[in-house]
């Protein structure tokens, strides 16, 4: 292989083996990215001050906008499941982000962990939706006039089972097709091919937690609005 | 007459091509129409891919050519829209994937 490595070399996978454990490498960089991320929070959160600087200032950024474009989506509703949708947006973002640096691989790497993360979406809008309206929940599923309920019945109860499919594999291609395109680029031209790749890569890295963060609202917002 | 003589010849030249499918596979790799296969489905994925966003790109530039001052939106919107389109080629990679690396139907 280029440069005489035995690659791909991963820390949190080698400490785990030694120590004997059979951990797959998506939980334990999994359990990094949560580390990280409550580290972060706990520090931001220790001594909060009224003119806010470093640290503070840029997590006030980013959730005020993230809550922001949610209540501009959603309506109001959006206060209630903002936390989760921020936890999503700001975990996703960490997991893709960690597969850039050397050493360490992207949880969002294994179909798995994607499936899990969206099957858990899957199940918390259909419980607001269960919440919110109760047994008249299956009016959404119906369509815009009883007279095509039955079709629209198994149309609609299709399209919801496509959506976890489709965030699974949205997430786990776009991740894992930049550590393959990384690594081959790698062995034919080790610096010159992939250095610029990286900044396209965590724009796309971005791109992939926002679109998980939109759809995961879009299909709140669907469980909170009337049926029509 | 041209157009019927390209497409008879080009018909021929695959048919012929897939002959070679047939031949032993090389130990441990990949089986030739598995290869075959995800070739010309990724590029197919790919032409579809880029006509798609083409156009959608082609809608922004004209939306903010129109209006300049909500182009930050206009930007927000194609972003988004483009990573929906993607998706769909990347449904393609993921099939092609399976096809070389998963080995269902065999090496």
């Amino acid at each position: 292989m280029a440069g005489g490595l035995v690659l791909p070399v991963s820390f949190l996978e080698l400490a785990a083996e030694g120590a004997g454990l059979h951990i797959p490498s998506e939980v334990l960089y999994s359990w990094l990215a949560i580390a990280v991320l409550l580290t972060l929070g706990l520090i931001t959160s220790a001594n909060l001050k009224m003119v806010p600087g470093g640290l503070q200032n840029f997590f006030e950024f980013v959730i005020g906008g993230l809550e922001n474009f949610t209540v501009e989506t959603m309506g109001e509703d959006g206060r209630k499941v903002f936390p989760v949708l921020a936890a999503i947006f700001l975990y996703i973002l960490t997991c893709n982000f960690m597969g850039l640096i050397p050493g360490f691989d992207s949880p969002t790497n294994s179909v798995n962990h994607n499936a899990a993360m969206a099957l858990f979406v899957f199940i918390y809008y259909n419980y607001w939706g269960i919440r919110n309206w109760g047994p008249g929940y299956i009016k959404h599923f119906m369509g815009p006039m009883p007279a095509l309920a039955p079709m629209m019945i198994i149309l609609e109860f299709m399209s919801h089972l496509a959506r976890p499919l489709s965030l699974t594999l949205r997430l786990f291609g776009n991740i894992r097709g930049e550590e393959l395109v990384l690594i081959l680029l790698f062995m034919l031209a080790p610096l010159v091919a992939t250095f610029p790749l990286y900044f396209l890569f965590m724009l796309a890295d971005f791109i992939q937690a926002f679109v998980f963060f939109m759809l995961t609202l879009v299909y709140l917002k669907g469980a909170f609005e009337h049926a029509h | 007459m041209r157009k019927t003589l390209i497409i008879a010849l080009n018909t021929i030249a695959l048919l012929g091509l897939a002959s070679f499918a047939f031949a032993a596979d090389g130990g441990s790799g990949v089986s030739p129409m598995a290869a075959i296969g995800s070739a010309i489905g990724m590029g197919l994925a790919a032409l579809g891919c880029g006509i798609g966003q083409g156009i959608g790109v082609k809608g922004a530039c004209e939306g903010m050519a129109r209006n300049p001052e909500i182009g930050g939106k206009l930007t927000t919107t194609l972003i988004l829209g483009l990573a929906f389109i993607e998706s769909l080629a990347i449904y393609a990679l993921v099939v092609c994937l399976i096809l070389l690396f998963v080995k269902p139907l065999g090496a």
